[in-house]
């Protein structure tokens, strides 16, 4: 075991793969000399040369298009996205051709890459740099969208990512980054598709991904001084999402409250709320809620904390899970006009 | 074809052209030259020859030219088949048959082509059975051919996305020490999107072997040229990002293949990506669903016509006595052979399986995926018993 951060935990990742699989080829802006701005790339060129991870011309079409006709060739390409926001013009390569080139050949091509994605807030980032982008890819056939929030899983999951024979998005919290945590290299936690129990509960099952994942265990502890006993789940893969996990959590405690950074509408957590709706009805003692970010633009960083969930804000939705078995008064009065 | 830009200028027999300085400006060598490359006349007959663009050999000539009746003939056959119901919607490349075959002609069976939706021609031209390239636009799935065995990227209809996947083949494959080059087809209307100068860009920074063939047919749908481009022509695209280019006369066979057989060339040679435009003329309107009067003459339209390419190929090869009047009526009988197994074959209902939708969207169907197809296999089984 070692201390390390989630950065460091990813780097090692990329560089075991590309020790066991030459194929693998790294690329993006500024991830070769530099490292990647957030230093996940650091020493892979000098220690694998320029054909194996190089800088690109600053074009993120071109980037994942290219990716796109690398993986044609037989290659496996890991890009990088300097920044969420800045994926953005990279989105027609994504959704028209990256998810769906399989399925157009029935299956006769395949595009096998990863899309690493630094996003999220929580930084003190400047414009453009800190959206919570999952749900776009989400929303999107034919991709796997990943989020770690542990040490050990940023390592197992970009291993898992670079050996799927789809694309997956890999989005990494740069919160995150540079939390450590102990690690024991090289680590392999549970495969894509399995949703992992963080804390064991009784009373309310919390769900979430990637940066919202220390927040709820952070609540979990003040809740514990509140006399609740509270359950989370860490996501991890959103695509392909556990049912199962989530269900059998939920069937037990009776009470779900799902947490995310993104804003809140058409978010991840509204389609995770509809499913374990759809799933549990009859074992829920209170509706499933959401606690996410507010449904603006991603603020400037001294409004940041605003937006975000916080602990407060999980406490409160936890006490409004109708312990005493009344109604929700914030809903009593909506649409009440009528 | 070994000759660099700089050799081919020198040798230019051009009088207007002032000759190449001992060291050169490089623009004034990946600029094309400023009219386009033409090695026949409108009516067949032969301009005289030049060094920088050798005449392709007489086999290949009359290959290109049974490909481009063959072609046309399934063109027209495709467009009737709308007309039938057969096909819900089809482009027609009629009067660009000397660049829809050209492209194909000049590349090894090994390399890659990535077309665009209007080239279903250049697809059959390049062996690809027509059913299987109708198949998109018949509408059971989406690409009907095998991408990996045709080395043909399925059509794209996303403008110009093409471009850089085929940047990214063409070096993935010279990265694994393969000579393979790309050649990508797009039109006018395509060099205006961000992915065409990403993907030239791409191709030019990594010296990726490929060829953007632009087919400017004047008419992105209805738009014509000028709302595209204030460039003098499409070729000095290239220029910006250090990419040598040429234009071509599009409706002259002859010299769309000269210029294809030195682009692949330079391409496979390693010395990085190379544009050539041709100038060509869509002689139908953009699918069988537009109405061109609304923004072009028929006045305009027939104009082309004089310079109909596969007029000007047999006119050229007959004044050469390499063909006759039994090898042109053996290709028309191969042309209308072909349209008519096509209309036999294209009559037949295609059989589509619904639960076909859930096995190609990823390697393994997600669970949910596997619940959706266990929904779609009860409905079915449902609307079996209705019937029977």
């Amino acid at each position: 075991m070692a201390t390390m951060t989630m950065a460091k935990a990813l780097n090692a990742a990329l560089a075991d793969a590309m020790l066991d699989d030459e194929r693998v080829v790294v690329f993006g802006e500024d991830v070769g000399q530099l490292g990647g701005v957030f230093r996940i790339t650091d020493g892979l060129q000098a220690r694998f040369g320029d054909k194996r991870c190089f800088d690109t011309p600053l074009a993120e079409a071109g980037i994942v298009g290219f990716a796109v006709g690398l993986a044609m060739s037989g290659l496996r390409p890991v890009v990088e996205m300097q920044f969420d926001a800045f994926a953005y013009p990279a989105f027609e390569q994504i959704a028209s051709h990256v998810a769906k080139l399989r399925n157009r050949t029935r299956g006769a091509l395949s595009v096998p890459m990863v899309i690493r994605v630094p996003y999220a807030g929580g930084i003190g980032g400047v414009e453009h740099h800190c959206d919570s982008s999952e749900a776009y890819y989400a929303h999107t056939p034919g991709l796997k969208v990943v989020t770690p929030a542990t040490v050990a899983d940023a390592y197992s999951l970009l291993r898992e990512a670079i050996d799927d024979p789809d694309p997956v998005v890999f989005m990494e919290p740069k919160k995150l980054y540079f939390a450590s945590a102990e690690a024991d290299l090289p680590a392999r936690t549970e495969p894509f598709g399995r949703a992992v129990v963080r804390r064991p509960g009784r009373d309310a099952t919390r769900v979430a991904s990637g940066p919202a994942v220390p927040l709820i265990l952070e609540a979990a502890e003040a809740a514990r001084e509140e006399g609740w006993d509270l359950e989370v789940i860490d996501v991890r893969t959103i695509v392909p999402f556990d049912d199962v996990t989530v269900t059998d959590s939920v069937r037990r405690t009776g009470r779900c409250v799902v947490v995310q950074e993104a804003q809140g509408f058409a978010g991840v957590g509204a389609e995770i709320a509809a499913r374990v709706q759809e799933r549990c009805f009859h074992a829920l003692h209170a509706p499933v809620l959401r606690v996410a970010g507010l449904d603006i633009p991603y603020p400037a960083p001294m409004l940041e904390h605003t937006h975000l969930p916080s602990v407060d804000r999980v406490l409160d939705a936890v006490a409004r899970l109708q312990w005493d078995d009344q109604p929700d008064p914030r809903w009593l009065t909506e649409g009440s006009a009528a | 074809m070994t000759s660099t830009p700089q050799a081919v200028r020198r040798a230019s027999p051009r009088k207007r052209r002032p000759a190449t300085p001992a060291a050169p400006d490089p623009s004034a060598v990946l600029l094309p030259q400023a009219e386009p490359v033409r090695l026949l006349n409108p009516d067949g007959s032969p301009l005289p020859a030049r060094a920088d663009y050798p005449e392709p050999p007489v086999a290949a000539l009359r290959e290109m030219y049974r490909r481009m009746v063959v072609g046309r003939r399934f063109d027209a056959q495709a467009t009737a088949l709308t007309k039938q119901g057969r096909l819900a919607v089809y482009p027609s490349s009629r009067g660009q048959e000397a660049c829809q075959v050209g492209g194909v002609l000049a590349l090894r069976d090994d390399d890659w082509v990535f077309p665009t939706y209007r080239e279903s021609m250049a697809l059959t031209a390049r062996g690809i059975d027509p059913v299987e390239v109708l198949t998109l636009l018949r509408g059971d799935w989406h690409c009907g051919y095998d991408p990996a065995v045709r080395r043909t990227a399925p059509q794209c209809t996303p403008l110009a996305t093409q471009c850089v996947h085929a940047a990214g083949l063409a070096y993935g494959e010279s990265y694994q020490g393969r000579d393979t080059v790309a050649l990508v087809y797009i039109g006018d209307g395509a060099t205006s999107e961000g992915d065409f100068h990403e993907g030239v860009n791409f191709a030019a920074v990594f010296k990726a072997p490929v060829v953007y063939f632009v087919q400017n047919n004047r008419y992105a749908i209805s738009v014509p040229l000028s709302r595209q481009t204030a460039a003098p022509s499409l070729a000095y695209k290239g220029v910006g990002y250090g990419v040598p280019s040429e234009q071509v006369d599009g409706n002259d066979p002859v010299a769309v293949l000269a210029v294809l057989h030195r682009a692949v060339a330079h391409a496979r040679a390693g010395k990085g990506p190379f544009l050539v435009e041709a100038h060509t003329y869509r002689m139908e309107p953009h699918t069988n669903a537009d109405d061109q009067t609304r923004y072009r003459d028929a006045d305009e339209v027939e104009a082309w016509r004089d310079r109909d390419p596969i007029a000007r190929l047999e006119s050229y090869l007959r004044a050469r006595d390499v063909l006759d009047d039994a090898a042109v009526a053996e290709v028309a009988e191969q042309a209308e052979a072909y349209a008519a197994r096509l209309r036999e074959r294209m009559n037949a209902q295609p059989t589509v399986d619904p639960l076909s939708l859930f096995e190609h969207v990823y390697a393994q169907p997600t669970p949910q995926l596997v619940e959706q197809r266990e929904q779609v296999r009860a409905e079915l089984a449902a609307a079996r018993e209705g019937d029977a």
